[in-house]
């Protein structure tokens, strides 16, 4: 017994401040981490400090501040590029976010590219921000959006992959890991089966990358998106990873200082990649703040975060399987799953169980998780969703069985 | 915070779970569907009108307890009203919960202060309001249409 909440619990909790924090008068218990992540202190202190003892621009000053800016600045990219083992130099540009990002792929690319006929292969299970481009841009030029057939609890059969991939798939863009169900599609493979066919594969990557291990040269997809604020750095920061070819195929996403290299009346001529694709003053307190979060990651270690968020999401999925009512949006046997789990109880609004999880100072997500065709799919108007990271324990999975328990009693 | 004070008072789950409103009206004058995008609340109101008087009014839908409570609260306050009393009544529910004014509401109305402790849950505010922003377009459509008296 003693081992397993050992097992539950990394002690990391001190390094969070807001974990001493009270939520509706309660110890907060924060669930919600596919939406974002809680700041360690090294983080909060990394993004005042320079702030604080800096706040130079990047890039252009002639002076001391201004290149110390530069230098942190520019360190960041090159441990995020490590973080992710990213092979080559210049293939991460800074966004806003993995939407951002998601929009610099479809516009920059698949306006550019995509023909009437072609075909942009996604799945029902993915976040709006993996689909909503590639709608628009494909109204726009013509393609044609195809949806992978999914099990009903958002299955991905690799050979379903391959019979939804045609001759004219240009585009397969498809979750690392679902935020609704925590699900990893095999991700490795269905880039295979589409390079095999000559399409270019999307990863949205927004929560496999805080959440697990990931090694951008083994998972061979051409662009993966994700954002800083859900791997313990600030908001405002995403990642765009693609092939350095096809950055240099793309235009620009947006277009003014600090992406060009010689500019005249008529026109401009602009940097290489990742600059072409960052105009403007970026987010530098909060890239610098991201090294800081890196550091903080590496020092725990991925592969021991995702192990105590298995530990976690089984010791709910038993705990909430038990409850008479309550329904588990579990997939079958996709292999190992993130620590998300969704689920609902019978008779009660995922809104009201929310609620009364709030009241206990219990923090979850209750909705659609912004993925309406997977609620769709489900037959779900919305569900409750907890989701874990490395400062929860044993003790959280317990608060959560006890209000769900409460909720289900209060409205019954 | 209790939340039962707050939030969840005994009125609003009665509200709730009464299913006497809960259906469509098959001879309804005007219907119109709210559906609230962020939670995906979903409730459709009838209105069953004689000359200006909302003679009957009922809701379907799916939603929140919040939602449908108000929905609830909603049709029981219309049924026998004139059209000018409902455009009242939205901006006295509006008044509570968007600018938190203390409730004040005319006779047969009265169980609709229950919902003023939603005024303190900013995102819960969207839920009561839903079946009065409906309500609020079929009053423009109403008024939008010459009188066939």
């Amino acid at each position: 017994m003693i081992d397993q909440v050992k097992d539950t619990d990394l002690g990391v909790r001190a390094d969070f401040p807001v974990l001493s924090r009270l939520m509706r008068g309660k110890p907060l218990v924060y669930l919600d981490n596919g939406a974002t992540s809680l700041k360690p202190q090294s983080v909060i202190d990394a993004e005042v400090a320079y702030l604080r003892d800096n706040g130079a621009t990047i890039h252009r000053g002639v002076y001391e501040f201004s290149e110390r800016a530069t230098t942190m600045y520019d360190d960041a990219r090159v441990r995020i590029k490590r973080f992710v083992g990213c092979p080559e130099d210049g293939e991460v540009v800074f966004t806003k976010s993995a939407t951002e990002s998601s929009n610099i792929i479809a516009r920059s690319w698949g306006a550019k590219f995509l023909r009437p006929g072609d075909r942009v292969v996604t799945t029902e299970i993915e976040h709006h921000a993996n689909i909503i481009p590639w709608q628009e841009v494909a109204r726009a030029t013509g393609a044609e959006l195809a949806f992978i057939p999914i099990g009903p609890r958002g299955e991905i059969d690799p050979g379903d992959v391959a019979r939804t991939i045609n001759d004219r798939t240009r585009i397969v863009a498809v979750t690392g890991m679902s935020n609704v169900t925590g699900a990893m599609p095999a991700v490795r493979e269905i880039a295979q089966i589409a390079h095999a066919a000559g399409a270019l594969v999307v990863v949205d990557g927004a929560q496999l990358v805080s959440h697990h291990p990931v090694n951008l040269a083994e998972l061979d997809a051409d662009f993966v998106i994700w954002s800083s604020h859900k791997m313990c750095g600030p908001t405002g920061v995403g990642f765009l990873y693609a092939r350095k070819c096809l950055l240099e195929q793309m235009d620009p996403f947006l277009y003014g200082g600090d992406m060009i290299v010689k500019v005249t009346k008529d026109r401009a001529t602009y940097a290489q990649a990742p600059e072409k694709f960052e105009p403007g003053t970026p987010n530098i307190s909060g890239v610098i703040a991201l090294t800081a979060a890196i550091d903080y990651l590496e020092a725990i270690g991925m592969d021991r975060i995702a192990d105590l968020e298995d530990r976690l999401l089984a010791r709910a999925e038993e705990a909430l399987g038990e409850i008479p009512g309550v329904t588990l949006y579990v997939p079958d046997s996709v292999g190992r799953r993130g620590g998300i789990l969704s689920f609902n109880v019978d008779g009660v609004h995922p809104h009201d169980v929310g609620s009364m999880l709030d009241s206990e100072g219990i923090a979850v997500r209750a909705g659609f998780h912004c993925a309406q065709p997977f609620m769709r799919h489900m037959g779900v108007g919305g569900t409750v969703r907890a989701s874990f990271y490395l400062y929860n324990t044993a003790a959280d999975v317990d608060a959560l069985v006890a209000g769900v328990r409460r909720a289900k009693e209060f409205f019954q | 915070m209790n939340l039962g004070d707050d939030l969840y008072r005994e009125i609003i789950l009665d509200n709730y779970k009464s299913t006497e409103n809960r259906k469509s009206l098959d001879d309804a004058t005007f219907s119109q569907e709210g559906f609230n995008p962020s939670c995906g609340d979903d409730v459709t109101l009838y209105l069953k009108t004689d000359g200006d008087t909302i003679t009957d009014v009922t809701y379907d839908g799916m939603g929140c307890s919040i939602c449908l409570a108000s929905a609830n609260m909603l049709c029981n306050s219309l049924k026998g009203a004139t059209v000018a009393q409902a455009e009242d009544l939205i901006g006295r529910v509006k008044a509570m919960l968007v600018n938190q004014e203390q409730p004040d509401f005319p006779d047969g109305a009265e169980d609709l202060e229950a919902i003023a402790g939603v005024s303190k849950f900013p995102v819960r505010v969207k839920c009561a309001l839903l079946s009065w922003n409906t309500l609020h377009q079929i009053v423009q459509e109403i008024k939008s249409k010459p009188s066939d008296r």
